[in-house]
């Protein structure tokens, strides 16, 4: 190999090797122009007094955009360690998305239906027919009095995500 | 040939000497040979080409008043657009029916493609970037759809960003960030906007030009698959024998009868625009989006129902692995089924499917599944609806499965393996 061969090597690779920095350097930059923005991230929490639910009637608040589905249990619906427990009073507390696709199921007497591929959860929010396949998930939040705040950890919400 | 030219810029001599325009009208024009065995499905080509500026032209003139805002897209389009811009509603309607037919001459092009082997041997580069084309267009159908911001658009974009999910793998990680946010929101329509009116346009057009090229050198096939001497025919066509000769210039012949079928296909297109536009206009699109209300049936167009019901076949786990990812594999198996084509037809010969009796019985269950899934697609996946889209789903996977050896047992009882 002549010396101007490997100059011409050398000046190659250092070419190729600034450009794929720089190519990578600018993939990190648009990766992050789509990330959610901070506002985004940032929404806020939402409180929620759960006394006057009314029992077996979900009700449906929204905490990051997404619906939360609170359901004050019957004497009738099975015990379950997804609820929350104040006293004599059983609650069901659900992101109300659907963990097959991301549809809002609607509660029909008993379980939750959805529309979009005919899955199905019962009232703790446990999946049991169609493509679902996780249980509803539980959103973070802290209990104070029958007050609860979301997005805030607590000790109730993460037994219950445990359960 | 030197750069320095004498003759004029603004005379075809001095054009032809610094552009080589005769040689170039040639290649691509009067001495690109079309065969003569060819009948009107040859004319989907040019009648999708047609269709793809029409949406060009009329998106030019939606883009001039739509708001990509949450606050803003509904009103821009259903309010500004359909009653106050002149002809407003004319250009939406154009957009709207060319976005839905652009599919229906898609797939005769495609099944067209499928029935006379025009995939085989030779012209794979074809068929792959014409199977590119199909997925930029349905990325460009569905970030189009999203734009009026109507309930159908909102939760076709729910679920179709959820799907990036991956099922069991739960990268919601991934869904955050295509979204812009925890939920499909003001972030997630501006950068399909973005898509919608810029790059997957330009991505398509980069691969037409592809797709034509790679045509450009084993030409079309015909009607029987004959491998012609483009060489010696083209000879006897020049030399005035055109009656003998197996091909045609595509300008001005092959052309003039394109135009013919796409006159036809132009009547028919603008009777829907002007008399049947609702088809491609879904009455639940007209409310807005709501994220905390899910429509009681949702369903994506026409188009994608099959795909979708591949999707939902499988709505019991099977063998431990859950319902739901095995309709996602199915899903995306379904997406690359038909570009894989060319490398599981077994059959060392380029035939049409009447000279290849099993492939086709194939070729007919697969069209008649199709038909099946789309229709089922639309349905409730409750009862027995559940259970037909299960066995069509099967259907489909396995003909894919079989197609190696229905492809090789035809090649065996001609002689040619």
């Amino acid at each position: 190999m002549s010396n101007d061969t490997n100059r011409r090597d050398f000046l190659g690779m250092a070419f190729g090797a600034f450009a794929a920095v720089g190519g990578v350097a600018s993939l990190v930059g648009m990766k992050q122009a789509w990330d959610p923005l901070p506002s985004v991230l940032a929404a806020g929490f939402t409180t929620v007094d759960l006394a006057n639910a009314e029992p077996g009637k979900p009700s449906t608040v929204t905490w990051r955009g997404k619906p939360i589905f609170i359901l004050k249990k019957t004497a009738d619906m099975p015990a379950d360690g997804r609820e929350l427990v104040i006293g004599s009073d059983r609650y069901t507390i659900v992101i109300g998305l659907c963990t097959h696709l991301g549809c809002i199921p609607a509660w029909k007497k008993t379980m939750w239906k959805c529309a979009c591929h005919g899955g199905e959860f019962d009232s703790a929010g446990r999946n049991t027919f169609g493509p679902p396949p996780r249980p509803f998930d539980i959103p973070p939040f802290k209990l104070e009095g029958t007050v609860i705040t979301l997005g805030e950890k607590g000790p109730e919400s993460e037994a219950m995500m445990k359960a | 040939m030197m750069a320095k030219v004498d003759e004029s810029l603004f005379s075809y001599d001095g054009l032809d000497k610094r552009m080589a325009i005769t040689k170039f009208n040639k290649v691509m024009m009067t001495e690109y040979w079309i065969p003569k065995d060819i009948n009107f499905l040859w004319a989907m080509g040019v009648v999708l080409a047609t269709t793809f500026g029409i949406l060009i032209i009329s998106g030019l003139f939606l883009m001039m008043y739509y708001k990509p805002d949450t606050a803003l897209a509904f009103d821009s389009v259903n309010y500004t657009i359909m009653q106050e811009v002149g002809f407003g509603w004319l250009f939406r309607n154009m957009h709207g029916v060319a976005a839905s037919v652009v599919f229906l001459i898609i797939y005769i092009h495609m099944f067209t493609g499928l029935y006379y082997g025009s995939y085989k041997k030779g012209r794979e580069m074809i068929w792959i970037s014409g199977m590119l084309l199909f997925v930029t267009f349905s990325a460009a159908g569905f970030s189009g759809y999203m734009l009026p911001w109507g309930q159908m658009s909102y939760w076709a974009a729910a679920v179709i960003t959820n799907l990036f999910a991956g099922g069991s793998l739960d990268a919601q990680f991934l869904v955050e960030w295509i979204r812009g946010g925890f939920a499909v929101n003001d972030a997630t329509l501006t950068r399909f906007f973005m898509l919608h009116v810029f790059l997957l346009p330009i991505v398509i057009l980069g691969i037409i030009a592809l797709h034509f090229y790679t045509l450009r050198i084993p030409h079309v096939n015909n009607q029987e698959s004959e491998d012609i001497d483009y060489d010696a025919e083209a000879e006897k066509y020049l030399a005035g024998n055109k009656k003998e000769a197996k091909v045609i210039p595509f300008w001005p012949v092959f052309l003039s009868k394109d135009f013919a079928v796409l006159s036809i296909f132009l009547i028919f297109y603008f009777y829907l625009v002007f008399f049947h536009y609702d088809f491609a206009m879904d009455p639940v699109n007209f409310d807005p989006a709501n994220p905390m209300v899910t429509p009681a049936h949702i369903y994506p167009e026409w188009y994608f129902l099959w795909s979708y019901e591949v999707l939902r076949g499988f709505f019991f786990d099977i063998a431990g692995i859950s319902a739901m990812d095995i309709g996602l594999v199915a899903f995306g198996f379904a997406q690359i089924a038909f570009l894989i084509l060319p490398f599981i037809d077994k059959d060392p010969e380029i035939l049409p499917a009447h000279k290849r009796p099993r492939f086709n019985i194939w070729f007919w269950i697969m069209m008649v599944d199709l038909v099946v899934l789309t229709v089922y697609g639309k349905l409730p996946p409750t009862g027995v609806n559940a259970w037909v889209g299960f066995f069509a789903t099967l259907t489909f996977l396995g003909l894919f499965a079989s197609l190696p050896f229905v492809t090789k047992a035809d090649a065996k009882a001609r002689g040619a393996l």
